[in-house]
């Protein structure tokens, strides 16, 4: 079977449960205390869509969505994005059309939108309409759930959506244009001091 | 911003690398940038447009350019030595992950008027019009000798002492000839003048083998440069920092670097001050505590041709020696294209430089122009390089050099280990840089 890398990039406002819903959907956990500065570089996980799998290789913003200061590198070669807001609290919301223009500013010109309105078990604090941000993700033809990191609710199903509208046909450049990762020197030379 | 930060780096890569080491070991860091992008003179500018409002060229790139976000081009032209120690930090920090690399496809001397290819294999040498038969004999038994001499077995000096005989001597010993010696202190040990002649010959003999060393390890030249730009190194030290806690701002203006009792307690912007024990900058930051040491002229050309007679390659070095064009300086060209994602599809970015020595800065860069013709568009600069006169140690103000003239990284590592050495009173370690907790969840990578 077919194995596919596919870079995710996380964006949104400071503490709409970004790192929750990876965490939720890699490690199957929550952490209500989760700490909102330190991210983990990459968190990856494989599922199998059709006759694919397809291995997320999910980026954080490790806090730099704080100052907006996410830099181009983070955008690099992404294959989608999910853009999260708190449906507990409307301007997180409102930052979300910054946070799509970043995107089509920064981000590669195919790349697949999500958007996730999280924290739905919080429906009687709610600030944010679903009609409201399901249209608003229906005029950018962009993936829209709301979702529930601390009850699993849609957070599978947020994948799988994305799964369904990356392109089939592999368009990943030819090998010959791609670098390559530097890695340490198999120790054939005796250790030397510097 | 009302907490306090043990350092507060301003600027540049170098700063972001510090930033990434000192996060790593538990300093809370705060980095702000006056500028919108990361890295500071060693940031790749995007799109096309920003670079010519950078060089306040009129009028926006013709339509022959392509799409602007296509290109991302380096203001200072450089390659990382591939067994060289910027590597090394890539690898122990992992910062390797979020970068990708091709090898430069060749490395190339001036001779006479024209450019010969630096051989990278034995074959090459033998074939190479570069020197005589006699020579290349000679050549190789010298390159063996340097080969085997190792700095802690006396037995491998052969009656050289590595600290005490001029390199002068070693190449008498070796009876090398005037062009073999330029090539060899030039294009292998790649100094920029001749001082290296008449110094202990040790640091000569590591360098050549940094360089075999380098070569080595993919093949086709010494050395490497990461898709995108150099700026994708400071911007993943950024995120490395990030990753530890570091907090970072971009857009802000530094209004004043706050002194009490002659040491630092804070930076001062938009009005707000942050906190800290320790600042790192660069030297624009801090004009009174640095001293100019030099004037380099770059100039970025854009071709839509590959450079004659490097056999088309995609990527190159030039080295001019200094002796060929009756100068004090060596004159460099780094070539890079749309293979590393900087330039839109068939261009090219040539990146011509020297230390100048005199006040005719476009005359003295001429011979490396001659070489690109034609060019399509050339953005001149000339930088001060600038030294700290204040090295911290009452201040605890840390202020980093200019990137200097050379196209590689060794010298800026070097001021790197410097300063942490200065900032932490410890010798740098490369050990310590390791990330000091798992941060990649889920499966293995399998790379």
């Amino acid at each position: 079977m077919a194995l596919r890398e596919l870079k995710v990039c996380l964006l949104g406002d400071t503490g709409v449960g970004k790192s929750s819903i990876v965490w939720r959907f890699v490690e199957d956990s929550f952490d209500p205390n989760i700490n909102p500065t330190i991210g983990a570089s990459f968190m990856t996980k494989t599922v199998q869509y059709q006759n694919e799998l397809h291995k997320f290789l999910i980026w954080d913003t490790a806090g730099q969505e704080r100052f907006r200061a996410l830099a181009p590198m983070y955008y690099r070669g992404s294959a989608a994005a999910i853009i999260v807001y708190d449906i507990t609290k409307e301007e997180t919301f409102s930052t979300l059309k910054n946070w799509v223009k970043e995107l089509r500013q920064h981000g590669p010109p195919n790349i697949v939108v999500a958007i996730a309105g999280n924290k739905c078990d919080l429906n009687d604090v709610r600030e944010v309409m679903e009609k409201d941000a399901k249209d608003y993700a229906d005029s950018i033809h962009a993936v829209f759930v709301e979702t529930s990191a601390k009850n699993a609710i849609n957070i599978n199903e947020l994948f799988i959506e994305i799964s369904r509208r990356i392109p089939s046909t592999d368009t990943n450049p030819p090998s010959s244009s791609k670098g390559f990762k530097l890695r340490r020197q198999p120790s054939v030379t005796k250790p030397r001091c510097c | 911003l009302n907490e306090t930060y043990g350092a507060v780096p301003v600027l540049v890569m170098f700063q972001l690398f510090l930033s990434g080491i000192m996060s790593v070991n538990g300093k809370k860091v705060l980095h702000m940038d006056r500028n919108s992008y990361y890295g500071g003179d060693s940031a790749s500018i995007t799109p096309l447009e920003d670079l010519y409002k950078r060089f306040k060229l009129p009028g926006c790139p013709p339509e022959t350019m392509g799409r602007g976000r296509d290109w991302n081009v380096d203001l200072i032209p450089k390659f990382l030595m591939a067994n060289g120690q910027l590597v090394k930090m890539l690898l122990y920090t992992e910062v390797t992950r979020y970068l990708d690399f091709k090898v430069t496809e060749g490395s190339f001397v001036y001779k006479g008027g024209k450019i010969y290819k630096v051989p990278s294999t034995e074959a090459e040498a033998l074939a190479s019009s570069l020197m005589g038969l006699f020579e290349k004999r000679r050549f190789r038994k010298f390159l063996v000798y340097v080969a085997n001499f190792d700095e802690n077995d006396p037995r491998t000096f052969e009656g050289v002492d590595p600290k005490k005989t001029t390199m002068r001597d070693v190449y008498k010993k070796f009876d090398l000839g005037q062009d073999v010696i330029d090539f060899t202190g030039h294009a292998l040990a790649l100094y920029r003048t001749d001082d290296y002649l008449d110094q202990p010959c040790q640091e000569t003999i590591n360098r050549i083998k940094l360089y075999s060393e380098s070569l080595a390890r993919y093949g086709k030249s010494p050395y490497l440069y990461p898709l995108y730009g150099l700026g994708e190194l400071p911007q993943g030290f950024a995120r490395l920092s990030a990753i530890y806690g570091g907090t970072y701002m971009l857009n802000k203006p530094i209004q004043e670097i706050v002194i009490e009792n002659g040491k630092v307690v804070g930076v001062k912007s938009e009005g707000e001050i942050a906190r800290c024990k320790q600042l790192i900058c660069d030297p624009s930051y801090v004009p009174d505590r640095v001293t100019k040491v030099g004037l380099v002229i770059r100039v970025i050309c854009i071709l839509s041709h590959p450079i004659k007679n490097t056999n088309d390659a995609n990527s190159c070095q030039i080295i001019i020696p200094q002796n060929q064009v009756n100068r004090k300086s060596d004159i460099y060209v780094c070539m890079i294209s749309s293979a590393h994602n900087v330039a839109a599809q068939g261009k090219y970015i040539a990146i011509a430089s020297t230390t100048l020595e005199t006040n005719d800065p476009e005359k003295e860069i001429k011979p490396a122009l001659d070489l690109l013709e034609p060019i399509e568009q050339k953005f001149v600069s000339i930088s001060e390089l600038f030294a700290p006169t204040d090295m911290g140690t009452e201040s605890q103000i840390f202020i980093s050099r200019t990137y200097d003239a050379t196209t590689h990284f060794e010298t800026t590592c070097d001021d790197i280990k410097d300063i942490y050495k200065r900032m932490m009173g410890s010798e740098f370690d490369f050990e310590e840089m390791k990330r000091k907790k798992n941060d990649i969840y889920g499966e293995e990578e399998q790379q």
